[in-house]
């Protein structure tokens, strides 16, 4: 799928999109890593490191592709090692093991002096607590990055209006960011990300530190500039419900460990582990699984046809609508996938029974 | 030890100094000239311009600094008693041996703070010798520094340095070592280098911070006035001084009056400075 990956028709930018690929990366903390490295190899927990050797597992033989002009969402719990990771991709963190490539380039090759070349061309990162410089206003926190480049200054305050413009903070270009409120300071915090115009874009829990529907909002912009910019986005959260939103690939991380990774649809269908199936039993899977998933096979029949991305709720309220309990999963061009039945499709969306382990359910639930 | 082997290292010590001084004092005089010829031309310029000019340009100096017409008020209040009670003179000898020790103090310190705050190590190591240097009883700076460089102006403005450099380095460490790490990364992140990080963003978040250090470095320098003046410094000292040893009560209340006068002026001046630098921090959305 690496291959298919690479061209992306929603994009129309003059970036160039860049894949990141993660390979066999450990990182441990503390003075000698290196010296832990064999016996973390050969699988010693992260309790045993800390308890015996007072270092801390940061990760583990961590492997990801990320496709080019994708969202790849990571997600784990606080402490999984989120952070550590996406900090990687730009080195921020140093690992003490395994291979880091954006595009073609080795990060690990790079001297400082191409590094920070490489930060300021290639990633720009949004905070989760924004980390806006608090002595600058926002027109000035927006330039920071092509300042360090060295842009002029007409240049870059040309640049910096159209992304404040862009993410609706006209006006507040003058203001300081503790005049700002959250949401308004994170907005200030993309745009700062965005005027670089680097292929990839780094979220570390960008949008966690807001409330609930501000937080959307900001989904929803953050997924309205990729249509138009196609941005390669490594986007860090615990939240299960933005991941599903925002990404179109999942890893899930404990302990440092990639546990599983997949499309959202994916991780929920097939959960690969008791501690993912837990996690996932709470969404809402009419919203989340597609027909795709559950097309059969066979001969077209008689009933409405369903688009393959069509989510199964939209699925079955057409169906209901119709009267008809078949339908026939086409894909956009209107070529046959497969048929699905209305009972398969209610019998997707009940989430799974509790595992046998956990306490009897109220049945009246 | 016993009194005889402490005779011997006294003497030893004292010898070596000695000797140190005659090898090396003409070179560290040349070294230190410069000080003394910027001590000297700004006494010539505060004592010898005519006052209301002065007065003028210190009041505008407040008033830059502070914003505050409260304090530009009080320091014309102030300046103007000091010079009906007939000291304006020996004041502006000591505001001019302020502003030198001070801006020698910062041009020293400054860089000295800011490399002890990219090193553990070094913090370690100058954290007691700067605890040793505010806590030792300043006569003793006079001792070594009458003894090489002799009596006057500038080994009196060195012994004053010495006394009041501690609170910049301390407080530019302080202020550098506090900086937000998120910012720093920030910075980082978008591919700051050293010196971006440090001119863009440590020195100004820490300036508020600084801005502490330099207010206690002037006022450690204005209670070093009086004991400077015992090897020569002119200004308010000397008077204090001669009411001293000829028990002048009036003498030395009104000098010592004046000595407090200024030190306010600075305090209050300098202290609504670094308030100022703080705006963008109190500035909090509703
Ligand atoms: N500089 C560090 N020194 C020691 N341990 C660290 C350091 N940074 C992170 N860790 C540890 O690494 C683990 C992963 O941390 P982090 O990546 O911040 O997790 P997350 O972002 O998922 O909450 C945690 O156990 C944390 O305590
Ligand atoms: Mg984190």
């Amino acid at each position: 799928m690496n291959s298919a990956a690479t061209i992306t028709p929603t994009a129309s930018t003059e970036t160039p999109q860049v894949g990141i690929s993660l390979r066999n990366l450990y990182k441990i903390f503390g003075p000698t890593p290196e010296k832990f490295i064999g016996a973390v190899r050969e699988g010693m927990t992260k309790q045993e490191l800390l308890d015996k050797h007072n270092h801390v597992l940061g990760l583990r033989d961590v492997n990801i592709d990320m496709r080019p002009g994708g969202i790849q969402v990571v997600m784990g719990l606080s402490g999984s090692g989120k952070s550590t990771l996406i900090r990687h991709i730009n080195r921020l963190i140093e690992p003490t093991a395994g291979e880091i490539s954006v595009g073609d380039v080795n990060v690990l090759e790079l001297g400082s002096r191409a590094l920070r070349k490489f930060r300021g061309e290639m990633t720009s990162m949004v905070f989760q607590k924004f980390a806006l410089f608090p002595h600058y206003t926002i027109l000035e926190n927006t330039e920071y990055g092509l300042r360090v480049k060295g842009i002029s200054r007409k240049k870059r305050h040309e640049e910096a209006m159209r992304w404040i413009e862009r993410v609706g903070l006209s006006g507040y270009e003058k203001k300081y960011p503790n005049q700002l409120s959250g949401g308004m300071q994170q907005r200030v915090g993309l745009a700062r990300a965005l005027a670089n115009e680097t292929p990839i874009l780094l979220m570390d829990e960008a949008f966690s530190a807001l409330d609930p529907l501000i937080r959307t909002d900001m989904q929803t912009i953050l997924l309205d500039l990729q249509q138009d910019l196609g941005k390669t986005i490594v986007f860090i959260t615990h939240d299960l419900d933005e991941a599903l939103r925002l990404g179109d690939r999942i890893a899930i991380l404990r302990d440092g460990e990639v546990i599983q990774q997949g499309t959202g649809q994916e991780i929920i269908l097939s959960p690969a582990d008791a501690y993912i199936a837990n996690f996932v039993k709470n969404v809402n899977r009419g919203r989340v699984i597609r027909c795709r998933a559950l097309a059969q096979p066979g001969e077209a029949i008689d009933g409405p046809n369903l688009n393959a991305n069509t989510v199964l709720e939209d699925a079955a309220r057409i169906m209901n609508a119709e009267g008809k309990d078949q339908a026939n999963v086409v894909t956009k061009r209107g070529r046959l996938i497969g048929t699905v039945a209305l009972s398969a499709i209610i019998g997707a969306m009940i989430p799974p029974q509790d595992p046998p382990q956990d306490p009897p359910q109220d049945p009246g639930s | 030890m016993n009194s005889d082997t402490l005779r011997q290292l006294r003497r030893f010590v004292d010898m070596e100094f000695r000797s140190f001084t005659r090898e090396y004092g003409g070179m560290l005089e040349k070294l230190f000239e410069p000080l003394g010829d910027f001590l000297l031309f700004s006494e010539r310029l505060l004592t010898q311009s005519p006052w209301p000019m002065v007065l003028a340009a210190i009041l505008f100096a407040v008033w830059v600094t502070s914003r505050s017409l409260k304090i530009v008020l009080g320091t014309a209040a102030t300046l103007l008693l000091i010079g009906y009670f007939g000291m304006w003179q020996d004041t502006m000898r000591t505001l001019a041996m302020i502003v030198a020790s001070t801006l020698t103090a910062l041009t020293l310190g400054l860089p000295i703070g800011i490399v002890m705050s990219r090193s553990d190590r070094l913090q370690r190591w100058l954290t007691p010798a700067l605890d040793v240097m505010q806590t030792m009883p300043s006569f003793v700076y006079l001792i070594p520094v009458v003894m090489i460089l002799g009596i006057g102006r500038v080994p009196g403005l060195l012994a004053v340095v010495v006394y009041a450099i501690p609170p910049i380095i301390r407080f530019t460490n302080l202020g550098i070592r506090l900086v937000a790490k998120d910012v720093l990364e920030a910075a980082e992140a978008f591919g700051a280098n050293g010196l971006q990080k440090l001119f863009q963003v440590q020195l100004p978040l820490a300036l508020p911070t600084i801005m502490g250090g330099v207010n206690q470095t002037i006022m450690m320098a204005l209670s070093m006035v009086v004991i400077a003046s015992m090897i020569g410094v002119p200004g308010l000292g000397q008077p204090v001084l001669k009411a001293i040893s000829n028990q002048y009560f009036t003498q030395g209340v009104l000098n010592g009056l004046a000595i407090v006068g200024i030190a306010i002026v600075f305090d209050r001046a300098s202290q609504a400075y670094g308030k100022r630098l703080q705006r963008h921090l109190e500035a909090t959305h509703e």
